[in-house]
């Protein structure tokens, strides 16, 4: 099986940073329906700030641990509200699955999500439902676990996660706002995607399309 | 919009720049972090430091109440947005004169994480932090739920009453205990007659119909108790004091403070009327008010509309509620 390596998570990012820029306009207007318009600024500016901290840093010296931990880093610097914690746990937890290797089998990198749901759910303590980005996160885990049991193929299973993250914020529509700033208008978030699903959704498909190019 | 914006995404920033020229004489820029105020008068040797932050737009507050005896440092976030736990850090690392900081803040969802991550960076520099959480906005939950309500104007007073306490050289232990007592005996509530707008959003994202009001609204627009239609200032008032006092349950004779802010597009004048009708009905029910606050206090943009706050007092917070400031927002 084919390794996921330091230089593919690092194409990962790359990728979901330029995706999170191109829709930064699209998320705005998400958010500017039940929150106040700039997640799309602010996924944008986070992910560009874990690009530059990857430019500057040599990243062939770094173990998955210390390099998610940098991006969390620098993530968590560049941005406050919720997503700042949230990512960040999400990528400190990732680190902690990986350790100190350089390389995961492909198969077990898609655990490197399974974990940052995990890191988000921790510090968030969001559950299903309640119109956050845990409604991609969490139905996209189930897939993966779900698949990985039946050991069905890698490019299968990746192309369910995207399937499954795109339901996933599909759903929030139909959802009332419990946790976070929409939460603020109760019953008036109703009807509108939650622009934190969407760009959880962005980030896993970047994800998903990496391991495609890479190690299928 | 009819309003007085360069790009939507600087207007955090010029106001910070535009506040801390105004107020040099009280406040200064973080020179490592240009989203965090820090008192003049910080940090001083030996004296517990109080820290806030929150999002911007609620001007005067948070930062505005950094200065003497008050705040030391405040984290500013984005218009209505947590700031990020970095800032929070750099603020603590301000304030503290070594007695260990106290973070008194509001419980959104935003700054109760990034708090929460401030201080655990903060354990490998030594600096011993305690946290007070607001919880003052009636209407956000009910009273069983006491710790799922918001905090609101309230704040003002637990951050007096913290820093006056802080000043009389006490620990970091009873600044809390102080803070705490200060916030569980306040309630407050907010009552909405228009909408704001981000001006990056451009379009209110709520709406108050004309000729209704919504009682019980949040400091962000957050659904009130009830829309009803709009009635008279007294009778508004009446209302006001009412849901305040009937969660407050106080003995007659208690000492009060009230505190009566704008939302932001109120004129100062209809806060008066209203205060004049609630100070009437607070003292048809036997408390006796000591201090008043009324004005632009704790505002949301352009919001219309105003918040109610009343602190009990004791023969401890009476004392540190008098203790003199120097802040811009008193």
């Amino acid at each position: 099986m084919k390794q996921v390596e330091i230089d593919d998570i690092v194409a990962f990012l790359r990728e979901a940073a330029t995706r999170m820029k191109e829709a930064a306009d699209y998320l705005g207007q998400l958010d500017g329906e039940i929150g106040d318009g700039d997640h799309g600024y602010t996924m944008s500016r986070g992910f560009s700030a874990i690009v530059r901290a990857l430019n500057e840093i040599d990243v062939q010296s770094h173990d998955m641990s210390t390099l998610f931990r940098s991006c969390a880093e620098s993530f968590l610097e560049a941005v406050g509200a919720t997503p700042g914690p949230l990512y960040a746990s999400g990528l400190i937890a990732a680190g902690d699955f990986a350790g100190n290797r350089s390389a995961l089998d492909a198969d077990e990198a898609l655990m490197l999500l399974v974990a940052i749901s995990d890191g988000i759910g921790a510090r968030g303590k969001a559950i299903a439902g309640d119109k956050t980005m845990m409604d991609v996160w969490l139905p996209v885990v189930q897939t993966i676990k779900n698949l990985r049991q039946e050991n069905a193929p890698l490019e299968v299973i990746l192309s369910e996660i995207r399937a499954s993250a795109s339901r996933g914020v599909e759903s929030t529509r139909s959802m009332v706002a419990m946790r976070g700033r929409a939460a603020r208008l109760g019953g008036r978030s109703l009807g509108h995607i939650d622009p934190g699903a969407a760009s959880a959704a962005i980030l896993i498909e970047s994800f998903a399309n990496t391991l495609e190019q890479r190690a299928l | 919009m009819q309003r007085f914006i360069n790009n939507p995404d600087d207007i955090v920033d010029e106001t910070v720049a535009g506040f801390v020229r105004t107020h040099n004489d009280v406040v200064r820029l973080h020179e490592g972090n240009n989203r965090v105020v820090v008192s003049n008068f910080a940090a001083e040797k030996g004296r517990v430091g109080i820290v806030t932050g929150g999002g911007s737009g609620h001007e005067p507050a948070f930062i505005g109440y950094t200065g003497k005896n008050m705040l030391d440092a405040v984290a500013v976030g984005e218009l209505f947005s947590s700031p990020t736990a970095k800032s929070f850090l750099d603020a603590i690392k301000a304030a503290d004169g070594g007695a260990g900081v106290a973070v008194l803040y509001g419980n959104y969802a935003g700054d109760n994480m990034n708090v929460k991550m401030a201080s655990k960076m903060i354990k490998k520099d030594g600096i011993e932090v305690a946290t007070v959480v607001a919880n003052d906005d009636v209407c956000s939950a009910s009273a069983e739920e006491r710790e799922k309500r918001r905090g609101v104007a309230g704040e003002i007073f637990m951050w007096k009453i913290g820093g006056a306490k802080a000043a009389t050289g006490a620990s970091l232990q009873e600044v809390i205990a102080s803070a705490q007592k200060a916030i569980d005996n306040c309630r407050s509530i907010g009552l909405g007659l228009g909408p704001c707008t981000l001006p990056a959003v451009g379009h209110p994202n709520f709406l108050i119909e004309p000729g209704k009001m919504e009682v019980g609204i949040g400091h962000h627009g957050e659904p009130g108790v009830r829309v009803e239609d709009l009635k008279s200032a007294n009778e508004i008032a009446d209302d006001m004091v009412k849901v305040v006092l009937d969660d407050h349950n106080l003995r007659a004779g208690t000492e009060v403070a009230v505190l009566v802010s704008g939302l932001g597009a109120t004129p100062i004048n209809e806060l008066y009327v209203l205060y004049d009708r609630m100070a009437t009905k607070i003292e048809e029910r036997g408390l006796k008010i000591h201090k008043a606050f009324v004005g632009n206090y704790f505002t949301s943009l352009e919001m219309v509309g105003a918040t109610l706050t009343v602190m009990a007092l004791d023969d401890e917070l009476k004392p540190l509620l008098d203790t003199e400031t120097n802040c811009p927002g008193f």
